[in-house]
C-alpha cells in the first residue's frame, strides 16, 4: 500500500460545493500545498481551503523559564471573552487550541486554529486586536518572535509562515461551512422551536 | 504639524479640475530622467501653494516607480528600503489584485505593466485651453530630453452634465474622503473623525500609534504610495443588464442602485430605500450619516456585497481606521448618451488610490473587500462592479423578504486596462532626485581633473 501513496496520484477529494455540509477528507501533498492551484497572498502563497476551511498550526519553542506566562496567558483570554465575547470576532474562527509540551527537556508551545478565511486575510486587524488589548504576552515569550512584531506585521507573518506545521490529513464531518453558519442555523432551529411553543397555545 | 509647503499638493487637494493628461514616461539613461526632472519641477506645487481659487488653472503631479528611482540613480540601500510590494510593482502581484484573465496586465493596453515604465506625469486642468497650454509645455520640454520618451498618455476629461462628479454609468463620485488630522478639512457626518497623517503621508504618526518607519527618508518624507488603476466601464452592458433585470425605469434605477448602494444620485439607499432622494445625494453632510450593523445588519437596503457596503464597511468591520484611502483621478473616453448603442471604444475611470501602505491598505481592499468571494459569507460573488467577475459564473445576491434575489452570472461591468505602483515624494525629496548624480559628476570632473 506504501508504494501506492507515495505515486502521484490524482485527488479523490470531491469540490467543496458537492460536499458541503457533509463529510469529507482531504490528503494534503508534503509542503502544505496543491502545486497545480497555489493561490497568492498579500504576504505570499495562501494555504489551501480544505473541508475545516482554513487554519494553521503554530510549533515554536517557549524561552525557558516562562511557562508561567502562558497559564496566565490564558486566564487573561478567559477573563477577556468572558467581558468581550465579540473580542475574537476578526479571527473569524471556529476554534483555537494552545498546547505545552516537551521534547527532549525542552518546552514548545502549539498554537492551532480553525478558521473561516485564509490567514493572509485579516492578519493587521488580528495584530491590532492584539496589541489594542493587551492580550500579546504569549507569542512574546516564544523563541525568534519578533520584538517589533505591532508595527511591523510582516514579521509577524514571516513567524507564523516559519513555524507553521501544515497538515498532511484533514477530515470534517461538516465540510467547507462556515462558523457564521453553524449559529445562523442554530438560530433558526430555536426560532423554530419558539414558534412551535407558540403555536402549543 | 503638517509640512504643507513640502507635500504634493494632490495628496491634500482636491482641484477643481474638469479635463487633465496622465503622460507614462521612460527613461533611456539617469541624467535625462533628471534634466526632465529639473525643469518640471518648476510647475510642480506643494499643498501650502495651492489652492483651489478661481486663478489656478492647471495643477501637475509628478510620481516614480521603483524602476524609475533606479533610473534616476537611487542608490541600493536606499531602493532596498522601500517595501516589497512597492519594488514588485503592481504587474507582478496581479494575481492577488484578482487581476487575472481579461484582467491581466498582458491585456493592458497603455505599457503600465512593463519594467521600463518609469514615471508619470499628471495633469490636471480647468479647461481644455488651459490643458492644451500644458500640453504643449510638456512636449516641448520633452524634446530638450530627448532621452525621455513617453510609453503612452491617455486624455482624462468629465463626463456630461458637468455639474457634478460622476463616472461613465451615471454614479455620483466624490461622495466620502478620509479627512487628515491637522488639515482644515472638516469630515462629513458619518464619515468618522480625522485620521492620523501617517495613513497617508509617510514621516508622521499613523493609527497604530506604534513607531512609523520608513523608507529612506531624504526620498519619503511627505511622499505617499499611489496605485494607478485604469478601468474600462463597459457602458452597453451595464445599461443592457439594468433592462434585463428591471421591467421598469424605476425598477432599472433600484436594481443600478442595489449594486452600488446608493441610487445614481449619490443617495445611499441606507436613508432612502425605496426612492430615489437627490437632493440628499448632492448634500454631502446628509448622504454619509449612516452606519450598517444596527440600522441594516442583514442588507435589506444596502446588499452585503454592494460596492459601497464593501469599500467600506463601516462599523461592520473592525480596524478600519488602518484602511482607509484618498481616491484622486478622473473619467476617460466619450460620454455614451442614454439610448445611444454602444460604440465599443474605451471609456472608464483613471484613477489614484493615495496610502501610506500599498499593502496594507490599497492590497487589502482589493485582495478582500474588491475579490474575496466569501467576503460577509457570500459565497460566490466579488465586488458587482469593479470585481473580477470575468467568469461569468459568479451571483449577485439582494437580500428581500420574504425571499432574496439572487443574480446569476453577473457580467463584468469592468476591465482593468492598466496599473502600476507609483511613489510620490515630497518637494525636496524630488529636488534631492533631480540633484542625483551631481556628486558624482562632480566627483568624476575632479578625477579628471587630476589626471590632466
Amino acid at each position: 500500500m506504501a508504494t501506492v501513496l507515495e505515486r502521484p496520484h490524482a485527488s479523490a477529494a470531491l469540490a467543496p460545493d458537492k460536499v458541503k455540509g457533509r463529510q469529507s477528507a482531504v490528503a494534503i501533498p508534503k509542503g502544505g500545498y496543491f502545486p497545480d492551484k497555489i493561490e497568492q497572498g498579500r504576504f505570499g502563497p495562501v494555504f489551501p481551503r480544505t473541508p475545516l476551511n482554513y487554519g494553521f498550526t503554530i510549533i515554536a519553542k517557549i524561552i525557558p523559564g516562562r511557562e508561567e506566562k502562558f497559564y496566565q496567558y490564558a486566564r487573561n483570554i478567559e477573563a477577556g471573552v468572558a467581558g468581550t465575547p465579540g473580542l475574537l470576532d476578526v479571527l473569524k474562527l471556529h476554534t483555537l487550541k494552545w498546547v505545552l509540551f516537551d521534547i527532549g527537556g525542552e518546552t514548545y508551545f502549539m498554537y492551532q486554529g480553525i478558521f473561516d478565511t485564509d490567514f493572509d486575510k485579516y492578519t493587521e486587524d488580528a495584530v491590532n486586536i492584539f496589541s489594542m488589548t493587551g492580550l500579546d504576552t504569549v507569542f512574546e515569550n516564544l523563541e525568534g518572535f519578533p520584538s517589533d512584531w505591532k508595527s511591523n506585521p510582516q514579521a509577524f507573518i514571516r513567524f507564523v509562515r516559519e513555524h507553521h506545521r501544515p497538515s498532511f490529513l484533514e477530515y470534517a464531518e461538516y465540510s467547507y461551512v462556515s462558523a457564521k453558519e453553524v449559529k445562523s442555523a442554530l438560530e433558526v432551529k430555536n426560532g423554530l422551536a419558539d414558534v412551535l411553543d407558540n403555536m402549543q397555545l | 504639524m503638517l509640512e504643507l509647503d513640502d507635500i504634493q499638493h494632490i495628496l491634500l487637494t482636491r482641484t477643481p479640475a474638469l479635463t487633465g493628461r496622465y503622460v507614462f514616461l521612460r527613461f533611456r539613461n539617469p541624467e535625462c530622467g533628471r534634466a526632465w526632472l529639473r525643469e518640471i519641477l518648476g510647475t510642480v506645487r506643494s499643498a501650502a501653494a495651492v489652492d483651489t481659487s478661481e486663478d489656478q488653472g492647471s495643477w501637475v503631479t509628478v510620481a516614480f516607480t521603483w524602476n524609475g528611482l533606479r533610473a534616476l540613480g537611487v542608490d541600493d540601500d536606499a531602493l532596498a528600503s522601500f517595501p516589497d510590494e512597492f519594488r514588485q510593482g503592481m504587474a507582478a502581484r496581479a494575481e492577488m489584485l484578482g487581476d487575472t484573465g481579461p484582467n491581466a496586465p498582458e491585456h493592458w493596453v497603455d505599457g503600465t505593466n512593463g519594467p521600463d515604465l518609469h514615471a508619470i506625469a499628471i495633469l490636471f486642468a480647468r479647461d481644455a485651453d488651459e490643458r492644451g497650454r500644458c500640453e504643449v509645455q510638456h512636449d516641448e520640454l520633452l524634446t530638450r530630453c530627448p532621452g525621455v520618451e513617453v510609453i503612452s498618455s491617455l486624455e482624462l476629461d468629465a463626463t456630461p452634465p458637468y455639474h457634478y462628479a460622476h463616472d461613465h454609468f451615471g454614479y455620483r463620485d466624490r461622495l466620502s474622503q478620509p479627512v487628515i488630522e491637522g488639515t482644515e478639512d472638516i469630515p462629513y457626518a458619518g464619515c468618522g473623525g480625522p485620521l492620523k497623517a501617517g495613513e497617508f503621508i509617510l514621516g508622521y504618526p499613523d493609527e497604530s500609534g506604534q513607531p512609523y518607519p520608513m523608507p529612506e527618508p531624504k526620498l519619503s518624507r511627505n511622499g505617499s504610495y499611489m496605485a494607478y488603476r485604469r478601468l474600462e466601464e463597459h457602458v452597453g452592458k451595464f445599461r443592457a443588464f439594468l433592462a434585463a433585470n428591471g421591467e421598469t425605469p424605476e425598477e432599472q434605477e433600484l436594481i443600478a442602485a442595489k449594486l452600488m448602494g446608493r441610487w445614481r444620485s449619490g443617495a445611499p439607499l441606507t436613508l432612502a430605500p425605496e426612492k430615489d432622494d437627490p437632493e440628499l445625494g448632492a448634500d454631502l453632510h446628509r448622504a454619509n450619516n449612516f452606519n450598517y450593523a444596527k440600522e441594516d445588519p442583514h442588507g435589506y437596503a444596502v446588499p452585503l456585497g454592494s460596492h459601497m457596503r464593501r469599500m467600506n464597511p463601516r462599523d461592520t468591520a473592525v480596524n478600519m481606521q488602518r484602511r482607509r484611502m484618498i481616491r484622486r483621478g478622473a473619467t476617460y473616453g466619450t460620454h455614451l448618451s442614454e439610448g445611444e448603442p454602444d460604440d465599443g471604444t474605451e471609456r472608464g475611470i483613471a484613477a489614484f488610490v493615495v496610502c501610506a501602505s500599498l499593502v496594507r491598505q490599497f492590497e487589502f481592499a482589493q485582495n478582500v473587500w474588491v475579490n474575496d468571494k466569501n467576503f460577509h459569507e457570500l459565497g460566490n460573488e466579488r465586488d458587482p462592479i469593479i470585481g473580477n467577475n470575468h467568469e461569468g459564473t459568479l451571483e449577485y445576491k439582494i437580500p428581500k423578504r420574504p425571499i432574496r434575489k439572487k443574480i446569476v452570472g453577473l457580467p463584468a461591468f469592468t476591465t482593468v486596462r492598466g496599473g502600476a505602483y507609483f511613489f510620490l515624494p515630497g518637494i525636496a525629496a524630488l529636488n534631492h532626485l533631480a540633484g542625483l548624480g551631481a556628486a558624482a559628476d562632480a566627483h568624476f570632473r575632479e578625477l579628471e581633473g587630476i589626471r590632466a
